[in-house]
């Protein structure tokens, strides 16, 4: 009979956090940013069928970084549960804190729970508000902590130095394209301090945008509408003028 | 495992089940109870008496389709709302109107709604126009046992199909049996006296405008010899709703429209009350 090594517990939830980090910093990074209309979220992601941001419900969006079908996994829990409760209650009903509070839970319990690998995965939730104050955006690391954050967030591989990077940068009522503009900067940085060059084809870009007319706030920004927000210099002006371009997919519906 | 999932507050292990992406399936899986049709009834001697809506109309024009509704709700000889609506939008490029059960139908369509942007917010995608109609007609399926007890609901249901390119419209009968009309259909109790109206004003190659004339005409000889049917409440300025589904997606008409075409057919029926007359051969 072998008799098991002792792990101390603070030698095992170490190693189980060290394992968690590793598997996050392994994946490209996505940045959050409030802008004067709204919440834009950024990541470098190549795949037009996998995506890193997704919309919750009305007001709430999502993003993730970390193992893909970890993260898919709690997405469509957060749809679930957001669903659920519009449905019994009233959409009004549905918040991010609300949102937060369970994935929080989940992580924590997952991440604790000895007979489970933690979920190597960092998620962002956030909520667009009637102006920027009322702005909500919650930082949910692998091990149920919740983190309020305010103005911009970096989340993945090489999170700290994008965090600092945008933190000096960031400020309040910037545009859309303004906003843009620092989130690619920032993603472009490595972590060794070269530059790489990212165009829109490398980016998933979305927007909780309040002054949408539509119940449902997220809009994904695609195409022709990305490219012209990314051009230098325009300021992407003629782009915000018309929010609402063919390129988007059929995703509102009005009531 | 099962006590710990719950003392944690953590999301119970069906919410975090992948596989399906219909919210109705989730909600059979984790509160069947929520589901209108899993509600059984009490057994009751006779009908229950409830408001109900009454008449709907659509008709397919070049670019799109209209769907429109009158506005009152009856339980018995009585109107038991003047101003209810009836049409609903159940995403971008579709509508339901519903006729029947009040109460049940708005849940039904509330329920409907949810499941299409469900569909779209999980899988990134939306339902085709047949598969939109297919989970309305899987609904009304549901409801069989409660229509058996004269609460039933009877929708139609009209799209853009972005596909085909073309506005569509499909009926309802209660046991969720769904067919495809051509042109033009009407559900609700004002529904034959409105056919008949349609059969003979629509037009093929009609366009949005003249297409919304039409369910309005529709309407009006719907309310003419349909007490459950209300007509254009001119005094009260409640009109009819009126939608239309095009490639640029849903619109709901505005009041100020709506207002300014049910004036005009009624200034036309005062001459002529039966509206107007079509050609005998």
């Amino acid at each position: 009979m072998t008799t098991p090594f002792y792990v101390s517990p603070q030698q095992a939830m170490a190693d189980r956090a060290e394992y968690a980090r590793k598997g996050i910093a392994r994946g490209r990074s996505v940045v959050v940013l409030q802008y004067t209309d709204g919440i834009v979220f950024v990541a470098e992601n190549p795949s037009r069928a996998l995506h890193k941001v997704s919309e919750i419900y009305d007001r709430i969006a999502f993003a993730a970084v970390g193992k893909y079908n970890e993260f898919e996994n709690l997405r469509i829990g957060g749809v679930r549960y957001a669903d659920l409760r519009g449905y019994t209650y009233d959409r009004e009903d549905v918040t991010a804190r609300g949102l937060a509070n369970v994935y929080a839970q989940t992580l924590g319990t997952i991440f604790s729970s000895a007979a489970e690998k933690p979920y190597e995965v960092e998620l962002i939730v956030a909520e667009v508000g009637e102006g920027p104050e009322d702005d909500q955006i919650y930082r949910l690391p692998h091990d149920g902590s919740i983190v309020d954050e305010h103005g911009s967030v970096a989340v993945g591989g090489n999170a700290d130095q994008i965090s600092s990077y945008l933190d000096q940068r960031h400020r309040d009522g910037m545009t859309l394209a303004e906003a843009l503009k620092l989130a690619v900067d920032s993603l472009s940085r490595d972590n060794n301090g070269g530059e790489r060059s990212l165009t829109a084809e490398h980016l998933e870009v979305a927007v909780l945008d309040r002054t949408r007319p539509q119940k449902r706030k997220f809009k994904r920004v695609l195409g022709g509408q990305l490219s012209r927000l990314m051009e230098p210099g325009e300021g992407g002006a003629d782009a915000e003028a018309s929010p609402e371009s063919p390129e988007e997919p059929s995703s509102d519906s009005e009531d | 495992m099962e006590a710990n999932t719950r003392s944690t507050g953590r999301l119970p292990a069906a919410f975090l089940t992948p596989g399906s992406s219909s919210f109705m399936d989730f909600l059979g899986d984790h509160s069947p109870e929520l589901l209108p049709g899993n509600r059984p009834l009490p057994p009751v001697q006779g009908a229950v008496e409830a408001p109900h809506g009454t008449t709907i109309v659509a008709v397919t024009f070049s670019g799109g389709v209209v769907l429109a509704g009158d506005r009152r709700a009856t339980m018995g000889n009585v109107i038991a709302q003047r101003d209810i609506e009836k049409v609903f939008p159940a995403d971008e490029f579709s509508a339901v109107g519903i006729a029947g059960t009040a109460g049940i139908a708005v849940e039904m369509v509330k329920l409907f709604q949810l499941e299409l942007e469900h569909f779209e917010k999980v899988e990134g995608t939306v339902l085709s126009l047949e598969g939109k109609a297919n989970r309305l007609s899987t609904m009304i399926r549901g409801n069989l046992g409660m229509a058996m007890q004269g609460l039933a609901v009877v929708p139609l249901f009209a799209g853009w199909d972005v596909d085909r390119e073309k506005g569509r419209i499909f009926s309802y009968d209660v046991t969720g049996g769904r067919s495809e009309e051509r042109g033009f259909a009407a559900t609700g109790s004002g529904s034959m006296f409105a056919r008949g109206a349609l059969k003979k004003l629509y037009r093929e190659d009609s366009t949005e405008e003249q297409a919304a004339t039409a369910v309005l005409q529709a309407l009006y000889d719907a309310a003419d010899d349909d007490s459950a049917t209300g007509g254009p409440d001119l005094a009260r300025r409640i009109y009819p709703i009126i939608t239309s589904l095009t490639e640029d997606g849903f619109k709901r008409f505005s009041e100020d429209e709506v207002s300014e075409l049910a004036r005009a057919i009624h200034e036309r029926r005062l001459e002529e009350p039966d509206g107007p007359r079509a050609a005998l051969l």
